[in-house]
């Protein structure tokens, strides 16, 4: 009850459209910077680090070599200044904090990549389960006509 | 100063918890979140009657075999079931409210600086660096067995010039918490009005799920 009226308080700070991204994605975040009167966005890419904390309080943390040092980001997911957080590379890890990435430099720091399948490949999978699907079909029809026979038997 | 005579905004409440919340500015702020209302006035005291002005509030829904008689009593007077939590908010005027109203979060419209008052969580026996922030002996120096100890209380020292006993009041070891206590000037970063709610700047005193009052600040300086 009570931590149900604890996230009612905090809805209408909380984002609802927070893309879906995971440690170890590439990701372009779009800080709003406010100078005196005027607002601008500045761009920091890089590689999730990790995720922390839960709710309103959540974060993430982004590293990135600039000029042979490495620097690290943590936003806060719900943050206004966070414009917006775009996925440039899905990463495929197996933890969930990366931070052995620290220790490491040059090719070490490569993440292995989720791809999303392209139109070739894509075409082949359609194709190859067209032909399994048809030869179940055939598979299917065969033994019906085979159970009659049985019977009389 | 002139007084203000009006009866200013106050409302009882439980303490739900903390968390955080932004502002437009993009700016995080601390809030305990405050279940405030809706209370029902459960008697209006008058100069006349009572010797001085006063709204009786009452809080928080309690099962009746949990409740005395004489609660049970006086809330039924107004046609509530029993209440937790019944305070007396003082005015200065004769009150513009009849027992029976409903007050909600409505009434905090406006208001920027808040006090709660509160129980604070007891803390049971406490040594003086604790209870009274004193800074205990140093860690070396041929200091043995006495680091959180409070040194000399001033045996002759006394109220009476001097003497045996040591003066009254003397900050020493003792049971710590579980009193009313006031924090002051809280901003009110929202109000929500669907859930009845009350976001308050800051920690207030107590427990999570305690009762608290939400007063408009006595002590705040308004801008003019």
């Amino acid at each position: 009850m009570s931590q149900e009226l604890l996230n009612k308080a905090v809805a209408d700070s909380m984002k609802q459209d927070v893309p879906q991204f995971e440690v170890g994605d590439t990701v372009k975040v779009h800080c709003r910077i406010i100078e005196g009167e005027k607002q601008r966005i500045q761009m920091f890419i890089g590689t999730v680090i990790a995720r922390s904390n839960g709710g309103i309080a959540e974060t993430f943390t982004v590293r990135r070599i600039v000029n042979n040092a490495g620097v690290e980001r943590t936003f806060p997911i719900h943050s206004p200044k966070v414009a917006d957080i775009e996925v440039v590379r899905r990463g495929k890890t197996r933890r969930a904090k990366l931070y052995y990435l620290r220790d490491r430099v040059g090719k070490a720091t490569r993440i292995k990549e989720i791809r999303a399948p392209s139109k070739k490949e894509r075409a082949a999978a359609e194709a190859a389960a067209k032909a399994k699907a048809e030869s179940q079909a055939v598979e299917e029809a065969a033994p019906a006509e085979q159970v009659p026979v049985a019977a009389e038997e | 100063m002139k007084q203000v005579k009006k009866m200013q905004p106050a409302l009882l409440g439980k303490k739900i918890g903390m968390t955080q919340v932004y502002d437009d500015n993009g700016v995080l702020h601390p809030v305990t979140v405050v279940q405030a209302g809706p209370c029902k006035v459960l008697q209006v005291k008058t100069e006349e009657t009572d010797g001085y002005n006063a709204v009786q509030l009452g809080f928080g829904d309690v099962k009746c075999h949990r409740a005395t008689q004489p609660i049970i009593g006086h809330c039924g007077k107004v046609g509530a079931g029993p209440l937790a939590y019944i305070r007396e908010i003082r005015c200065e005027e004769m009150p513009q409210k009849e027992a029976g109203q409903d007050m909600t979060v409505d009434c905090f419209e406006g208001v920027e600086v808040v006090d709660v008052v509160g129980t604070t969580k007891g803390k049971g026996m406490a040594g003086v660096m604790k209870r009274h922030n004193f800074g205990g002996q140093l860690a070396s120096h041929g200091v043995k067995r006495k680091h959180r100890s409070p040194g000399s209380i001033n045996g002759h020292a006394t109220n009476l010039g001097t003497g045996p006993k040591i003066k009254k009041g003397k900050r020493m070891a003792g049971r710590m918490g579980g009193g009313k206590q006031t924090t002051r000037k809280h901003r009110l970063v929202k109000i929500d009005k669907d859930n009845n709610l009350l976001l308050i700047k800051g920690s207030v005193p107590g427990p999570n799920g305690g009762w608290v009052t939400v007063r408009k600040s006595k002590t705040a300086r308004v801008k003019a």
